[in-house]
């Protein structure tokens, strides 16, 4: 029997049976839909991630001072630091030339108080350099100003929401606000900006790295971040910081380095594993349009007895009406395969149109492996019942009218 | 041409087994017109299938062109079956959601004749039944003459060289029952064996040897050579 014959029985025979036929493309296509716009959804979150880590700056290392490593016995409570990471650290390494800039900061808590009103928000410490590794933009005024680093001005910025909490719409610019016991004039405001890293931007006061410093009594930092020459600059960049404090710090490898690109990876990693078990799921649903098959198959094979019994007797061996009901679920389910991928195009789009910020897009592996398993399916399931045809009797199947 | 030895065959029935056919020795030569008679569940259809490499005996030993057929595989008994035999059976058993043409096309379709070669040869397989102007008719639309005529065609058109037909008039009036009748012995006198079932002694005396079954034995045989 030739193979354009098979299909073309096959295909007669499911168009004998419209309403059945219909039902099992319709299973299928659902299944196939839920597993591409899962696998979509997935894909779309691990991009959104990334790109909320591009917005994070570019080629950026972040050295945190202590060394993170296994070592047996028990884990100290806090990070041991034997050694400060300092600002002359910091400083230091902008002499390199495979570093553009390089961001010393301090973290502390203090309240931010002027007139009657406090709050207590997070302020950093840091130099001009902030603001572009951090790709900051300005609602008012300008930023730190540029200038020697380990003196600090009593000069901050503050984020758009402190802005608004404590001044309202008044203009801030020039007015001068107490944080812990310093004094401290206004010269800008950040632009609305949103979270970047867990930090909210908006509720924040920067000041000079030197004045967080005294104002926190501390000589350590909370972590440096560099900015490479490039791409390419950024394991070269890493090499660098790693030896260049190591020298600084008599030969004692005592700071962590963190790439963007390693950071990046591992959530990267994280959400692919997320999207591949949440298309896990889906093929759940594929697997019950499978069932619906076999469930479908097996009442055609006992309906088409006797025309199984006239196949056997007109020279049909048993391998060939196997073959011709294999070929049936197979048809079926690329026909509903096909049905789903239009049917999950509806659903990105439908999606893009209802949150365009979201990326989603259909990624082609997930269409690719949804066809695959849609086809394997229908041949797993359709197995049992092909394989019922093929083992009737002709003589009893005959027999009946 | 066909040469059944000692052919056994029981069917359990409950806790006992009936003996459908009980040591039967039968040889048709080529071109004989045999009609198998008895009551029914003397053996007649079983027979008939077994000769038809649709059911297998339990003992005893079938040739067929001094092929032995008992030992055949699957595969080979299905090529057996297309080649050289045509069944025609009392429900005439079309599939019932395809045209008369593609009826009796299919045959072909499973021998993997070329598509090229199996339309003219449809069309004169039809032609010669009369059947041209319901080539593209569903066997629902055909009266019962007309659907056996189709099972006829289907079972002739690759050219076999036996004809087994199973009370093909049973389900049929006289007028089309004759018809049919007379198209077989039509393919009889062309040089096809046939062999035929029926309980009717009209349609048996017609043809040129008779076999009585009785419980499975074969009581007479009047060309028994």
């Amino acid at each position: 029997m030739k193979v354009g014959d098979v299909i073309q029985f096959s295909t007669k025979a499911l168009s004998g049976y419209t309403v059945r036929t219909l039902l099992m493309i319709l299973a299928m296509a659902i299944g196939v839909a839920s597993v591409i716009l899962l696998t979509s959804l997935g894909e779309g979150a691990r991009r959104y991630v990334t790109n909320e880590f591009r917005s994070l700056g570019t080629y950026i290392l972040i050295v945190l001072p202590g060394r993170s490593e296994t070592t047996g016995g028990p884990p100290p409570l806090l990070g041991e630091t034997p050694r400060d990471l300092t600002l002359e650290d910091a400083l230091f390494l902008t002499r390199n030339s495979v570093i553009r800039r390089v961001a010393p900061i301090t973290v502390g808590s203090a309240a931010v108080s002027w007139k009657h009103r406090d709050r207590e928000v997070t302020i950093l410490g840091s130099t001009d350099a902030l603001f572009d590794i951090r790709q900051l933009s300005m609602a008012r005024g300008r930023f730190l100003p540029a200038g020697d680093p380990a003196r600090g001005s009593a000069v901050c910025v503050l984020g758009y929401k402190l802005k608004n909490e404590l001044f309202g719409n008044q203009s801030p610019l020039g007015e001068w606000v107490r944080i812990g016991d310093r004094r401290f004039r206004i010269i800008g405001v950040l632009a609305k900006k949103g979270q970047s890293l867990g930090l909210d931007m908006g509720d924040v006061a920067i000041v000079p790295v030197a004045s967080a410093q005294a104002l926190f009594n501390t000589s350590g930092l909370f972590r440096v971040l560099v900015q490479a020459n490039g791409r390419d600059a950024v394991p070269k960049a890493k090499k660098t910081i790693l030896s260049t404090i190591r020298k600084r710090h008599e030969g004692e490898d005592d700071v962590t380095v963190i790439t963007q690109d390693a950071l990046l990876s591992t959530f990267d990693r994280i959400l692919l594993a997320m999207t591949l078990s949440v298309a896990g799921i889906a093929a759940i649903s594929l697997s019950v349009a499978g069932i619906l098959i076999m469930n479908v198959m097996l009442i055609a094979v006992s309906q088409r007895t006797t025309e199984v019994g006239l196949l056997r007797a007109i020279g049909a061996p048993g391998g060939q009406i196997l073959r011709l009901f294999l070929a049936e679920s197979a048809i079926l389910s690329l026909i509903g395969a096909v049905f789903g991928i239009i049917l999950a195009f509806l659903g990105t789009w439908g999606i893009s149109r209802a949150f365009p910020v979201f990326p989603i897009t259909v990624p082609v592996w997930a269409l690719g492996a949804a066809v695959l398993v849609a086809l394997l399916t229908g041949l797993i399931f359709g197995v049992l019942p092909a394989r019922r045809a093929a083992r009737l009797d002709p003589v009893q199947a005959l027999s009946r009218r | 041409m066909i040469r059944l030895t000692g052919i056994e065959r029981t069917f359990p029935v409950g806790d006992e087994t009936v003996h459908a056919l009980n040591n039967v020795n039968f040889t048709v030569r080529k071109g004989e017109y045999v009609a198998i008679m008895g009551p029914s569940g003397s053996g007649k259809s079983t027979l008939l299938n077994i000769i038809g490499l649709l059911d297998r005996p339990d003992k005893g030993v079938y040739t067929l062109e001094d092929l032995d057929i008992t030992e055949l595989t699957d595969d080979q008994q299905a090529s057996v079956r297309r080649n050289k035999i045509g069944f025609v059976f009392q429900f005439f058993h079309l599939v019932p959601r395809l045209s008369a043409a593609e009826n009796v096309e299919l045959p072909m379709i499973l021998a993997g004749v070329d598509p090229v070669e199996r339309k003219p040869r449809v069309q004169a397989a039809l032609s010669s039944l009369g059947l041209s102007d319901r080539a593209k008719h569903r066997p629902d639309q055909l009266s019962g003459g007309q659907r056996q005529r189709v099972a006829i065609a289907r079972a002739t058109i690759m050219q076999p060289d036996v004809i087994l037909a199973d009370e093909p008039t049973g389900n049929l009036d006289r007028t089309s029952g004759i018809e049919v009748i007379q198209i077989l012995e039509n393919l009889h006198n062309n040089g096809i064996t046939l062999i035929m079932v029926t309980h009717d002694p009209d349609l048996g005396n017609r043809a040129n040897r008779r076999v009585r079954l009785v419980d499975g034995r074969i009581v007479t045989d009047t060309g028994n050579s």
